[in-house]
């Protein structure tokens, strides 16, 4: 019970022990506390990101999705109009082409009415001489009543 | 055996005084040791703490060359769990510490422990080996003196509790300056706004509170030294009651008993030498606002 000069001893040992344990054991041992601190709050604050960017991406897809579908729409659309222009087009044209050729059967049966009436035209005063002849029985000359000939053939 | 169990059984007073009785250099045996005297120096008290020290000295260099940073193993978790309780101590109390508290605090924590943790060892293990060892070279055993607890002598509490008064007057000056820590224990803890009720005042302050920072390390120091030397002592008496085999069933479970209430102490007791250290300090590094 009593103060002697291992005091002056234990006051070295307990200087050397503290700057000892400093520099051997606390600094690095904060440093590596610190390092994993920061190492854990950068693994979370990177696997939030992760979620974040996850969860936009997811919205990304769906938005694509909803355009690409409504572009689909409207193709679709635009196609079902396209088809019902072609259709009309051609009911168009199938219409013009049919009142085209009832147009050319119209003149063509014209045509051949009128060659007929020609051809009736011009074997109408024989027949009527004939008939004429057959009626009187006797020969009619036809030079003696061409005007009426020619006045029953413009009839016809 | 017999020979160093003799003086337990014959003579009480002389066993507890063989156990109280430093290995010194320095003092004649049998001459009383004064209280301060620096001419002596205890070799059991230096050669215990400082076997403790190096001890931890090495299990700590061990750990720290060690550092696995991701996955911590066996001693590094320990190691981690007690720097990371002594961290929160220092930052709770000394919230500003600069970068010496806290291996300071922890220091004092790991070597008083193992340091108390000496007491744990029976009481006549070693000295009974000391003394064993130098009758091999023809001392007398019974001159051969061993304190194993280096806690229990008044110089190592005290180099302790001094060095931390060393860094209490440290940070006052730090935080305050000279002049300004001097100042300080005129205004303190009595404070007046009249000026002559001040000057009045000051003569009381300067004593109250020298008294004040002087039973900083006064009073950590005893408080140390005192609870692990009665610690000591008790083993010691327990120990006495091997003087008959009737009485060595009461001797078992007094020193298991006494055992189980010392693992309380010794680690508390380390505690609040490091605890009080940190207050101190913190309070000390309190910056100069004047009472």
């Amino acid at each position: 019970m009593n103060v002697t000069a291992t005091l002056i001893g234990q006051m070295i040992v307990f200087s050397i022990l503290i700057w000892f344990i400093k520099g051997v054991l606390w600094e690095p041992m904060l440093k590596v506390l610190e390092d994993r601190k920061a190492r854990i709050a950068d693994g979370l604050a990177a696997a939030e990101k992760g979620k974040h960017e996850e969860e936009l991406a997811r919205q990304k897809a769906l938005d694509e999705l909803k355009k690409a579908k409504a572009e689909a729409a409207e193709i679709v659309a635009q196609a079902q109009k396209r088809a019902a222009e072609i259709v009309d087009e051609a009911k168009n044209a199938a219409v013009e082409e049919a009142g085209r050729v009832k147009v050319a059967a119209q003149a063509d049966i014209e045509q051949e009415v009128s060659r007929a009436r020609e051809s009736l035209r011009s074997q109408v005063s024989a027949l009527a001489i004939a008939g004429a002849e057959k009626i009187l029985g006797r020969e009619v000359d036809a030079k003696a009543h061409a005007k009426a000939l020619d006045e029953l053939a413009a009839q016809i | 055996m017999s020979e160093s169990n003799a003086p337990a059984i014959s003579k009480p007073v002389e066993y507890i005084q063989h156990h109280l009785t430093n290995w010194s250099v320095g003092v004649e045996h049998g001459e009383a040791v004064k209280i301060v005297d620096f001419n002596v120096f205890h070799v059991d008290v230096f050669l215990f703490s400082a076997l403790l020290a190096g001890l931890f000295a090495f299990f700590a260099w061990k750990v720290g060359k060690n550092l696995n940073p991701d996955a911590p193993t066996g001693a590094q978790n320990v190691v981690e769990t007690l720097v990371e309780f002594v961290n929160q101590q220092v930052k709770d109390i000394f919230p500003n510490a600069d970068r010496l508290v806290g291996p300071l605090a922890l220091t004092i924590f790991v070597w008083v422990l193992l340091m108390n943790s000496m007491d744990f060892l029976p009481v006549d293990l070693l000295p009974a080996l000391a003394g064993g060892i130098a009758s091999l070279f023809g001392a007398d055993p019974h001159h051969v003196y061993l304190k194993v607890v280096p806690t229990t002598n008044l110089d190592t509490t005290f180099g302790l509790a001094l060095s931390v008064f060393a860094l209490i007057l440290y940070y006052n000056i730090k935080s305050k300056g000279a002049v300004g820590y001097f100042t300080s224990f005129f205004f303190h803890p009595f404070s007046a706004e009249n000026v002559v009720v001040k000057i009045i005042l000051a003569p009381i302050n300067f004593v109250m509170t020298l008294i004040e920072e002087v039973a900083k390390p006064i009073s950590l120091g005893l408080r140390l030294f005192g609870n692990m030397f009665a610690g000591e002592l008790l083993f010691l008496l327990i120990a006495l009651l091997a003087f008959s085999v009737w009485a060595m069933p009461a001797q078992v479970a007094l020193g298991s008993l006494w055992a189980l209430f010392h693992l309380l102490v010794v680690p508390l007791q380390a505690f609040i030498f490091m605890l009080l250290t940190i207050v101190y300090l913190g309070l000390a590094s309190q910056g100069g606002e004047h009472h």
